[in-house]
């Protein structure tokens, strides 16, 4: 070989070098590591705080409690479907609007039709407008928490039974808010039922 | 050997011991392409980037001619030209082809290669005393991957990417347009492309922190480095700590692309925003990575020809770190309209403020070291003003998009184009002119051609300003960034604009000229051309320096301050 071989440090420097760089090397890693956390950690997050719109899961407890501190206010809720491009389904909410008492549960359904000729999975993920009511926008019971079924031509009502937080009448960022709107897409699942629920973010 | 021989006369009548082996060259391919020496490394840095920064301004250039009036004109015909079908769809996704191309080899092929690779490697090891870099070997690697990028990018322009040929995704690579958006290869190479660049620059990044922690020069204690390898150790610890998340993120996308994943993907779980979260994370930081060198250079040359101290040296060293700290989290700046809500965009906006405080700290301190000094006005410090002038007006443009509710009308339009380029396009560029010029002689032991570098400053000034001041108006008109075409009522300022690009094409034939000048005929260089404000080290060794430096350290004694590193018996 023709190259000069580099200029030569004494073996001390040499090895505090390699020191150093281990040690700003494993820096990168760490982040490249911190770069994949932050899928689990973003989507905890929009879990917990509503983050984008996500909506909140909720027992029979909780949503006793939120009935108990009803006040009577109401709000519009509006029902919004979609399916994505390569699910053959009409889908389409039985109500456009409809106006609740806040803290109470109410009740809705959408209704799915296979227009397709062979049977078809889908997973409908949801979100909620505007991206604040997130948090307050709670499902007791959803379609939404398990996956569809749908045999060629036939149809099927899913309900989704939820409530609004009163705590929502206590948040300036809620304020003017006269109307949550309710949003779904149908996914076709390629994998096997899962139990866990899906979820936007 | 002429080349020896010229070596050889300059290390005549010098401080320094003139060993017979230190200009000792390998032969030329051993020397260029297995180089381990971290000034071979620097050149082939510089004339990689200006070879790139001429393909993107090319390409700027495609763009202004298409907008100079509206309706399409000339993509079809380019659509064509790279193999492309004849109808308007191809058209269209050519330009978002160009816009992609041009964003990316400027910022990772011209920008970061010229400031880091190139000022970078030439400048740290001689400006605190250092044989060379830490790891010479891992240099070479970090240069090739660079270039080894820039080809797999050039790659993607001739393979399929959705709607014709090459990678049509903007620089920025949003899902879903860069997953379900964009069918077949070209954007896996352009995700490969910025892998590669991406290695190369934390490789790069690790091997200027270990050089500048462990290799200094007896007595060179990080308080009395200059301040352009403070500006280059900041940008280090910028690259280490931003580039891993871009590189999860585009393998995330690749994934998504090909292996079924769906970390983007709504229909799995996903989310699209988390890509422009991860995205802007590395962006962010990216926007320092490349003005912080320039801020190193600038303080350079204005101390340096104001004949003065940098004003407010300690000052200087810890805003760049405290500007490396903060532009760490404010990224969501650049997505105030994905619907974050009023208190999110409120902490970001202010984040977002307060780094205007550190950079005029910078501005000022610059200014006060012009002030009283004994200023001559040689072509390094013209273009030095030109950048402390133009990078403020881009700093200002820059608080009023700071303003989340200001940003929801102009996000996304031509105010934004005009701010990025006044802080790159004029900050950046006119740093590395100013450090080009400032160190051409001492890299090449020519003088170039005041008068043609002062042509190239004033003409190139007008240049700029004629193209991007005019898209402020365009900006505030409504104009959005990214589209080939445009209501009639936006032609005036496009037209304007284009009429700057060709003054400023124009103003490159005298850069070029000069080069070839300097380098056929110029003078021959002294050791130091500037005169006695110029007193950080590599102005004690002759123009070019030797292969191999400082076989014998200098020694930095407590008579030596921050701004003095000349040896006590000159």
């Amino acid at each position: 070989m023709a190259t000069l071989p580099p200029v030569t440090h004494d073996a001390e420097t040499a090895r505090r070098n390699l020191r150093v760089g281990l040690m700003a090397f494993a820096g990168a890693l760490a982040m490249l590591g911190l770069g994949y956390a932050a899928v689990p950690l973003y989507q905890l997050f929009c879990q917990v705080t509503g983050f984008g719109g996500t909506t909140m899961i909720a027992t029979e407890a909780q949503a006793a409690t939120a009935a108990a501190n009803a006040t009577g206010q109401k709000i519009s809720i509006r029902f919004d479907a979609s399916t994505a491009s390569d699910v053959p389904w009409t889908f389409h909410p039985s109500q456009v609007t409809d106006t609740i008492t806040i803290g109470e549960r109410d009740i809705a359904t959408y209704v799915a039709r296979n227009e397709g000729s062979k049977p078809i999975t889908g997973m409908a993920t949801f979100n909620v407008e505007p991206e604040q009511a997130g948090k307050y926008f709670n499902k007791i019971q959803c379609f939404c928490f398990t996956e569809q079924t749908l045999q060629p031509g036939q149809e099927v009502t899913m309900p989704v039974l939820y409530y609004v937080d009163p705590a929502m009448l206590d948040d300036p960022n809620m304020k003017g808010v006269e109307q949550i709107t309710l949003s779904y897409t149908f996914h076709r699942t390629s994998a096997p039922a899962t139990a866990a629920p899906a979820g936007t973010n | 050997m002429a080349t020896t021989a010229e070596g050889f006369d300059a290390h005549h009548g010098h401080g320094h011991d003139a060993h017979d082996h230190a200009d000792h060259k390998p032969g030329f391919f051993a020397r260029w392409f297995m180089s381990t020496n971290h000034k071979d490394i620097g050149s082939m840095y510089l004339i990689f980037a200006i070879i790139a920064g001429i393909v993107g301004g090319a390409i700027s250039g495609i763009m202004r001619i298409e907008l100079a009036e509206p309706g399409i004109q000339y993509l079809q015909w380019w659509a064509q030209f790279m193999g492309g079908g004849n109808d308007l769809n191809t058209a269209l996704h050519m330009w978002n082809v160009f816009i992609t191309a041009h964003g990316l080899i400027m910022v990772f092929f011209m920008v970061m290669p010229a400031m880091i690779g190139g000022f970078g490697n030439w400048f740290v090891p001689l400006m605190i005393g250092a044989p060379d870099m830490a790891f010479p070997r891992m240099n070479n690697v970090s240069f090739w991957l660079t270039v080894a990028g820039f080809f797999s990018l050039l790659f993607s322009l001739f393979v399929p990417g959705g709607s014709g040929p090459g990678a049509g995704t903007g620089w920025t690579v949003y899902a879903p347009l860069s997953t379900s958006g964009s069918v077949g290869p070209a954007v896996d190479f352009a995700i490969f492309s910025l892998h590669l660049s991406g290695a190369g620059s934390i490789l790069g990044a690790t091997n200027f922190i270990t050089t500048i922690f462990n290799m200094r020069a007896p007595g060179m204690t990080l308080h009395k480095m200059p301040l352009f390898v403070w500006s280059v150790l900041v940008t280090a610890f910028l690259l280490l700590l931003a580039l891993p998340v871009l590189a999860a993120a585009i393998t995330m996308l690749l994934t998504d692309r090909n292996f079924g994943t769906t970390f983007f993907d709504p229909a799995g779980g996903g989310d699209p925003v988390l890509y422009q979260h991860l995205f802007w994370f590395f962006g962010h930081p990216e926007v320092y990575i490349m003005i912080l060198p320039g801020f190193g250079m600038i303080s350079q040359i204005i101390a340096t020809f104001s004949k003065k101290p940098v004003f407010g040296y300690l000052g200087m060293a810890y805003a760049m770190v405290a500007i490396g700290v903060v532009g760490f989290i404010v990224w969501a700046h650049h997505m105030y309209t994905v619907g974050l809500d009023v208190n999110t965009k409120m902490y970001f906006t202010a984040a977002t403020m307060v780094i205007a405080v550190p950079t005029g700290v910078k501005i000022f301190s610059w200014i006060a070291t012009m002030w009283g000094g004994s200023l001559s006005f040689k072509s390094p410090m013209v273009w030095s003003m030109g950048f402390i002038f133009l990078f403020t007006v881009g700093g200002v443009t820059g608080v009023v998009l700071a303003n989340g509710g200001i940003d929801d009308n102009l996000h996304d339009t031509y105010y934004v184009v005009a701010h990025f380029h006044y802080v790159l396009s004029m900050g950046a560029v006119f740093s590395m002119f100013a450090g080009f010029y400032y160190w051409f002689p001492k890299m090449s032991g020519r003088m170039h051609s005041e008068l043609l570098s002062h042509i190239h400053f004033w003409t190139f000034f007008v240049g700029v300003n004629v193209i991007f001041f005019p898209q402020h108006f365009l900006g505030m008109q409504g104009m959005p960034r990214r589209y080939p075409d445009y209501p009639e009522a936006y032609t005036f300022w496009h037209e304007i604009s284009t009429y700057g690009y060709y003054i400023m094409a124009g103003s490159m034939v005298f850069f070029f000229v000069n080069v070839l000048y300097a380098l056929l005929a110029g003078k021959k260089a002294e050791a130091n051309p500037w005169g006695e404000g110029a007193t950080t080290l590599e102005w004690t060794l002759p123009s070019p320096p030797p292969y191999h430096q400082f076989e014998t350290l200098p020694v930095i004694t407590d008579a030596h301050d921050y701004h003095d590193h000349r040896p006590a018996t000159a």
